[in-house]
């Protein structure tokens, strides 16, 4: 067979794409529904869009179906989705006192004004498979709805607001300021930097780190977490308060300047009481501070553990290090270039054979040269 | 074709609605990306940070290179795209088809032809001439990571021309093994100040660099820095004295299709004799010669 | 003769500072810690001179400021205040305080005009590089660009060393405390260096070895006409080695002069102390 030169490189990679495509039609079952995946699998759509930094959940459930469940796919999908959408403004700042809570627990305390409120969690259920699920019909589903709704009682109040634990500590002394450090070698005072607008330099500003965190793989950034809990670091942490809920998008009239709510975006936050320490006088508790899209309470946690970590004034560990973790956290540049390994890379190679066949001649040359030196 | 003559066209063209912008990424982006390389141009070998946009292609694979491709491009362009010295490999297969999708330049593998390439790990054989750009993808924009993992300490280390270790690097490589051992990113010293990365080349192409008549930018999306070099800059790699720069060694061998002597060559294992053939990586020189 | 170094006013606090501690009254010092603000004033006020072919040696126990005067001069430290001058120094043209220079400028004059060995042969020397590359790196860092020079430089280095020059290649984590210390040395030595900077060099050697290394000491300081600041807490070190003597307590110099006569009739009480508990 005759040597002949690889030109058929645009169809083999439409070829790929199709099969790629193939492979999720190929069984019986059904064409999954963006709407099944948006309700059902919705602790993976919220994963997704946190990792994909876009809160569309429909778009993310579309993403998990394009991408067959690989999550770092999916996000990806997102990500670049993004980066077509114009950037029409910022929404008003806010803080979580404004969250419609689902879900609120502080471990620092036994009971905090307004109540531990467990809501919707997997934490407290035994890992058994449950068999009943593989059949499970709309009307079993409908029945249980009934039921459940039809126990709560109509008149029950709910607190609008919930006081932040924080505060309370704040209040008392007990907690470190908030304090705001301006952002080095800004010509306009702006408060926080836009990290999708300009490449990270370190030291990295507080705001950079959080919302590159934000953004962050979850496994990865449970990785650098676990790995300070364990002991590769000291922060010593105690949740605060962990809250998941749904927080109001506030938007100002581009011409009258009025307020207007626009719609609300489900989150997850983690306030994390450290380790105290006596920078600056009094010691205080510190504070590590986790939040993202979605429920996904191991993301906040960790994003809050290494928030704190990465305050340490000598990084002893990795977790520490604000250069290490900020520069390996995010999941579409990880995967990018893990992935990138399978490109071609035969010219580099050869230049490496050529080195190594020098290299491996100068060695034969030097044995036959030079009688071995007695070691001194 | 003027830009705004074409997206005036693409309006009217009511079937064929503008789902992007001309070049996908949008205004302002751009405006950001041609400051940046603006300010790598005059300061040769220095990597400018910016604010890299995610694309439809994955990080790793060309993201930089084509944030700085998709910048400058206008409709009247011609676009050579090449992965590992060849225009049907299948990375630049890839990046042929989106740029074309979003901008409709008119394409072709011939370097002479073009008036933009966009090149992995390669430079054409051809010498390139004023008036073409080259746009070269990289994966590591840090000459220095070799030695310093930390990119705060490198920054210095560029800063105060500290490359006290780099060259450390090298002498201790020719005591072990008798020579540089470094093959593709060979580090070389932009206008006498910066050390540089240019990129996963192969040494047979660093020289190309010297006092090119091209205009050539390198762009690392992933690590969000945008480096150049202008036309008639001095780009050297480090070497000693003693021991003296050398390309990859061909000799005895030649072109099995074109017959060339005195291009970069593929190894190809011959899978029914098990052994070596040798064949041009620059596919589209490779055509050329045999047509000749 | 004119001194060739001279140190004015230097002076280095860890921490804010307050009214306190810095119009402290020298006389009643008892330690460098303010109980106003928690600053530890490591360096006070301390002056000196060298002159050319001079030994200085600095003494003084844990905590006395030595280390840190040498920090400061190594530019390791940024100094809180005084001059430093070094007359003849190519740098700037003119006589120019040193401590103003930028990091950069700094980092240049260091690695042209001085040399340093410290107590942990860890802090002076890459372990993971070969002894003939640690003493390399001043010569590639200063632009030397032929290998064979830079090596015979390395083997004249490591010959006045008195380190076997087949052991070149080797990296210094295999060598025995001694031997690191003379890499050290021959690096230190390798840009023939304005001033040679010593720190604890020979503390916590085996008595033999320690021996040698300072009779090597000795013998270069002789041969090179080196200037020298050699800071130790023993006395028998700074007596073998120095011509002048300076001791510090607490940050402070409480007493300086000829060796022979700091050490044979002590004025200060603390002097005093620290001569009558020699061994």
């Amino acid at each position: 067979m005759g040597y002949v030169a690889v030109k058929g490189g645009t169809e083999a990679i439409e070829n790929a794409c199709r099969l790629f495509a193939f492979e999720h039609m190929k069984g019986d079952s059904a064409p999954l529904k963006i709407q099944q995946i948006h309700e059902q699998l919705f602790l993976l759509v919220d994963r997704v869009m946190g990792e994909g930094a876009l809160y569309a959940p429909d778009l993310a459930a579309l993403a998990i179906k394009q991408a067959a469940g690989d999550t770092l796919e999916a996000a990806f999908l997102l990500r670049a989705y993004r980066t077509t959408m114009p950037r029409i403004g910022y929404t008003i700042p806010c803080t979580t006192e404004k969250m419609r809570i689902i879900r609120r627990i502080s471990a620092a305390f036994k009971d905090i004004p307004g109540g531990q409120i467990l809501g919707p969690t997997s934490d407290y259920t035994l890992r058994l498979l449950d068999f009943d699920l593989i059949d499970e019909s709309v009307q079993e589903s409908a029945a249980f709805k009934r039921a459940l709704t039809g126990t709560l009682s109509q008149d029950a109040t709910l607190p609008d607001t919930f006081p932040k634990i924080i505060d309370i500590l704040r209040q008392e002394g007990l907690l470190v300021e908030t304090k705001k450090t301006p952002i080095p070698h800004e010509e306009k005072s702006s408060s926080i930097v836009d990290i999708t607008r300009e490449a990270l330099t370190f030291p990295a500003h507080r705001s950079a780190s959080l919302q590159s965190l934000a953004r962050g793989e979850t496994g990865g950034l449970l990785l650098l977490a676990y790995s300070s809990m364990r002991g590769y670091g000291n922060v010593h942490p105690t949740i605060g308060e962990l809250r998941v809920g749904y927080l109001p998008v506030m938007i100002r009239h581009p011409y009258k300047g009025e307020a207007h709510l626009v719609g609300e975006v489900k989150v997850t936050e983690a306030e994390v009481i450290a380790r105290y320490d006596d920078a600056g006088g009094k010691p205080r508790f510190t504070l590590g501070y986790g939040l993202c899209f979605g429920q996904n309470e191991i993301k906040a946690i960790s994003m809050a553990i290494l928030d704190r970590a990465m305050q340490a004034a000598e990084p002893q560990s990795p977790c520490e290090d604000q250069e290490f973790v900020l520069s390996h956290i995010d999941g579409i540049e990880s995967m990018g270039f893990c992935n990138h390994w399978k490109l071609p890379h035969y010219v580099d190679f050869q230049s490496d054979l050529d080195r190594l066949r020098k290299a491996q001649t100068i060695h034969e040359t030097q044995k036959l040269d030079t009688p071995k030196t007695p070691s001194e | 074709m003027k830009l705004k003559n074409w997206i005036l066209q693409r309006h009217h063209q009511n079937d064929d609605q503008l789902l992007y912008t001309f070049g996908y990424i949008d205004e302002m982006a751009k405006k950001e990306i041609r400051r940046k390389i603006l300010k790598a141009v005059a300061i040769p070998g220095y990597q400018v940070p910016f604010g890299s946009r995610e694309l439809p292609i994955a990080r790793g694979w060309g993201t930089g290179g084509l944030q700085v491709t998709l910048s400058m491009i206008l409709p009247e362009d011609v676009l050579k795209i090449i992965d590992q010295g060849c225009d049907g490999s299948v990375n630049a297969a890839n990046i042929r088809k989106f740029i074309q999708a979003v901008t409709s330049v008119d394409t072709t593998t011939d370097t002479n032809e073009a008036t933009i390439i966009q090149t992995r790990h390669r430079i054409p054989e051809e010498p390139m001439g004023s008036g073409q750009i080259l746009v070269l993808q990289v994966p590591y924009p840090e000459a220095l990571r070799e030695v310093e993992p930390s990119e705060a300490a490198t920054r210095r280390m560029h800063a105060e021309g500290d490359y006290g270790r780099m060259w450390l690097y090298l002498y201790e490589d020719i005591v072990r093994y008798g020579e540089i051992t470094i093959s593709y990113r060979y580090p070389v010293v932009v206008n006498g100040k910066y050390i540089m990365d240019p990129s996963p080349i192969p040494r047979w192409d660093v020289p190309k660099l010297n006092m090119a008549e091209m205009l050539c930018i390198f762009g690392a999306g992933r690590e969000k820095r945008i480096y150049a070099i202008p036309p008639y800059t001095k780009v050297e790699p480090l070497e000693f004295e003693d021991h003296p720069f050398r390309v990859e060694d061909f000799t005895g061998r030649n072109c099995e299709r074109c017959g060339a002597k005195d291009t970069y060559l593929d190894e190809i294992i011959d899978d029914e004799t098990g052994n070596r053939r040798y064949f041009c990586s620059d596919t589209g020189y490779c055509d050329k010669r045999c047509q000749a | 003769m004119k001194p060739f170094l001279q140190v004015r006013g230097l002076s280095k606090r860890f921490g804010k500072g307050c009214e306190t501690c810095n119009h402290a009254d020298l006389s009643e010092i008892e330690n460098n810690l303010c109980p106003s603000c928690s600053t530890v004033t490591a360096c006070l006020n301390v002056s000196f001179d060298l002159h050319p072919d001079e030994v200085l040696g600095i003494v003084g126990e844990s905590g006395s400021g030595k280390s840190t005067l040498v920090k400061l001069l190594h530019f390791e430290y940024e100094a809180s205040a005084g001059t430093f001058f070094l007359n003849g120094n190519h740098f700037a043209g003119e006589r120019q305080n040193l401590l103003t220079l930028s990091s950069f400028q700094k980092r240049q004059f260091r690695s042209r005009h001085m040399g340093i060995v410290y107590q942990n042969p860890h802090a002076g020397l890459r372990m993971n590089i070969s002894s003939g590359g640690n003493i390399a790196e001043k010569l590639l860092a200063a632009g030397w660009r032929n290998v064979s020079q830079i090596r015979s430089r390395a083997a004249g280095l490591l010959d006045q060393t008195e380190i076997p020059i087949g052991r070149m290649d080797e990296p210094p984590r295999n060598f025995s405390g001694g031997m690191q210390q003379r890499v050290q040395i021959a690096k230190a030595l390798s840009n023939n260096p304005q001033i040679l900077l010593l720190d604890e060099v020979t503390t916590g050697l085996d008595l033999s070895v320690q021996a040698k290394v300072l009779d090597l000491i000795r013998r270069l300081q002789h041969e090179l006409h080196l200037s020298m600041i050699v800071v130790s807490h023993d006395l028998g070190v700074i007596r073998l080695l120095c011509q002048r003597t300076m001791v510090m307590r607490y940050g402070r110099v409480v007493e300086s002069g000829l060796t022979d006569q700091v050490m044979e009739d002590p004025q200060h009480p603390y002097t005093q102390l620290l001569v009558s508990s020699q061994l």
